[in-house]
């Protein structure tokens, strides 16, 4: 509501000598009982991190999260086993023919297969029930009313979505590792263009692809955030982002629209390409980041203008 | 948006002066994008240690009123004042209980309460176990704490919502329809536990559509009806409008009549449909007096009643319509 301009109701000066021997006067009473509160209400520096940590239990202690988890951890196992027998009946090229040639290759083409579909269904549930599911059981208005504060709520909900996002796209990575070590060949890593790097520096590259994805994925997130303040129905939110993600996957494939794919988020998820060229084409990287923190602040900003007046009637 | 309304001192949750106000709002409107008209122009003052009976039909308006006092809904119009603090100070002093319950249904009722504490800034992590535990220690529900929310009774669920509206010092209580859906069992236990939290200071703010619960359980009331505030004050000077009746049972209507006029009773009614009673004010006589009386001009006197003015009397006088009760 209006904290911002109540905030200088305070008279200054006047006050806080009163105040703090009524204060200190108070305080052992309102240890003992709950009867009278004491003294201006004080705002914990550590209470935001409370509320983030509530939501985070509540996120991943939520089944359907974890069982969304459990299948996008299982695509690479099944992946590593298809190519594993692939591999063995015939020669196939590209990324996925190098996987059967080096065990780190297969996180990288697990995220190729994952990134486009599975991966933003995933983000899109958690985002797009943040705010709506709240709302339609009812629990917003006592989270509010608690007072969570609608910008606090808003940034915690976001984050941990962003959260949400990051596991998924780890779980990926370590699924990918493992079953790649068990399948397939260790030792080093020879790229698209053809140079070889070091196991260690596979590792690194990978880290470098989680960072990024997961950069792609939070940027999904802020889209599904704040379509999510526009209805109280979760299901509305989480769809209208998946809604988005297949739309913006067609507009890619028809070559006449070309002009604006480099604004579709999709067009830049699969860019972490970048980590296998050598060098690392960063520019690359650094353009799909360019473009997530774009998404991330457009549509925080929708998410901010619509939640901050909007009259909470749930 | 809130006003000033208190010398330098309240804002700091000083010991309230006396004369002091929970709540006050001066021409609060809301209208909805539809143009409906939900709360026009209210001007309400809840005196602090009070219990303040905010009655009025269900769609009357007091939702809205509770929902813009707590800052889920903007007003349109108008201004108002929680506890005479910013909102964002005063809504952790404030428990609140806003049309039903609602908590995460995968959850048990005690790790409800740990989430809602979550979300108040100003409710410190490390007390949060002792606090959740009094509160469910206080509304009867420490034996189904580790129960799932989803497999409560809806008798439990009210009661883990007073609960969540009991787990920080709370200055002011804004319960919405407390008592809606509970039996008569669980309707005293709650009228109960609002006594006691009013006899510890805190103010206590209860919509409802039952006037008898206000009647039994208020200090103060307003009326709402379509919108508009009908009246506030005191439930004495509420019934204060009207008067004391007396109502005498009896065959000899005429003469009853006749007897209670000599003895000076103003507004003597006899009855339309052929009722076998006479009723008229009481005033300042005693009921005894006016009983021998007509034993001794020869009445039949079959039963003699001290009819006193019940809020529903008021509303009636006040509105010319009968009170929806249920609504």
């Amino acid at each position: 509501m209006s904290t911002a301009e109540t905030q200088e109701r305070r008279t200054p000066g006047l006050v806080p000598v009163a105040e703090t021997m009524r204060t200190a006067e108070r305080r052992p009473s309102s240890e003992s009982g709950q009867s009278e509160p004491a003294g201006p209400p004080v705002r914990l520096a550590s209470a935001f991190w409370r509320l983030l940590g509530s939501e985070l239990g509540l996120t991943f202690r939520r089944p359907r999260n974890q069982v969304m988890l459990a299948v996008v951890a299982c695509v690479p196992v099944l992946i590593g086993i298809a190519l594993r027998i692939a591999s063995a009946d015939e020669a196939v090229g590209g990324l996925i023919g190098s996987v059967a040639g080096n065990s780190l290759m297969l996180t990288f083409a697990s995220f190729s297969f994952l990134v486009l579909l599975l991966m933003p269904i995933a983000v899109s549930v958690v985002g797009g029930d943040s705010i709506a599911g709240e709302a339609g059981a009812g629990t917003l208005r006592y989270l509010l009313a608690a007072p969570a504060g609608r910008t606090r709520l808003l940034v915690v909900k976001y984050l941990n979505a962003v959260v949400f996002a990051y596991a998924t796209t780890v779980v990926v990575a370590l699924s990918a590792l493992v079953t790649g070590l068990v399948l397939f060949p260790v030792g080093p890593v020879t790229l698209l263009s053809g140079s070889t790097i070091s196991v260690a520096e596979g590792l690194l590259r990978i880290l470098v692809t989680v960072g990024y994805v997961g950069a792609g994925m939070a940027a999904l997130a802020a889209v599904a955030v704040a379509l999510s303040t526009f209805t109280e129905v979760s299901i509305g939110a989480i769809a209208a982002t998946m809604i988005l993600v297949i739309v913006t996957q067609v507009l890619r494939a028809i070559p006449q629209l070309e002009a604006i794919t480099p604004y579709l988020l999709p067009s830049w998820w699969t860019k972490f390409d970048a980590v296998l060229r050598s060098p690392v084409d960063f520019g690359s990287l650094g353009q799909g980041l360019l473009v997530f923190g774009a998404y991330i602040l457009l549509f925080g900003s929708i998410a901010w203008a619509r939640f901050s007046g909007k009259d909470i009637t749930s | 948006m809130t006003v000033v309304t208190h010398e330098a001192g309240a804002p700091f949750g000083a010991a309230p002066p006396s004369g002091d106000s929970a709540i006050v709002t001066q021409g609060l409107t809301k209208r909805f994008p539809g143009g409906q008209v939900a709360v026009d122009a209210l001007d309400l003052t809840v005196p602090r240690g009070s219990v303040f009976g905010f009655l009025g039909p269900n769609g009357s308006g007091k939702t809205t009123t509770i929902r813009m006092l707590l800052g889920l809904v903007a007003p349109t119009a108008g201004e108002y004042s929680v506890l005479g603090l910013p909102l964002a100070d005063a809504l952790p002093r404030v428990g609140a209980l806003v049309e039903g319950p609602a908590f995460y249904p995968y959850l048990s009722g005690e790790a409800n309460l740990y989430r809602f504490d979550a979300a108040d800034p100003t409710a410190p992590g490390g007390t949060a176990k002792k606090r959740v535990a009094e509160a469910l220690e206080r509304v009867g529900l420490s034996a189904a704490a580790g129960k799932r929310f989803r497999n409560y009774s809806l008798g439990m669920r009210q009661r883990l919502a007073i609960a969540a509206a009991l787990l920080g010092p709370r200055e002011l209580l804004i319960l919405d329809e407390p008592t809606n859906g509970l039996d008569p069992q669980g309707t005293r236990e709650v009228r109960a536990l609002v006594k006691e939290i009013a006899a510890d200071g805190t103010t206590v703010f209860v919509s409802s559509h039952l006037l008898t619960e206000v009647e039994q359980m208020c200090t103060h009331a307003a009326i709402m009806r379509a919108g508009n505030l009908v009246a506030q004050g005191t439930i004495a000077s509420l019934n204060g409008g009207l008067t004391t009746r007396v109502r005498v049972e009896t065959p000899d209507v005429a003469d009853a009549a006749r007897v209670l006029g000599t003895l000076g009773l103003a507004d003597v009614r006899m009855p339309d449909g052929g009722a076998a009673a006479v009723t008229a004010d009481l005033g300042a006589h005693a009921p005894e007096d006016i009983n021998a009386a007509l034993v001794r001009e020869g009445v039949a006197v079959r039963g003699l009643a001290v009819v006193r003015p019940s809020l529903e009397d008021v509303f009636v006088g006040l509105t010319g319509e009968g009170f929806d009760v249920d609504g």
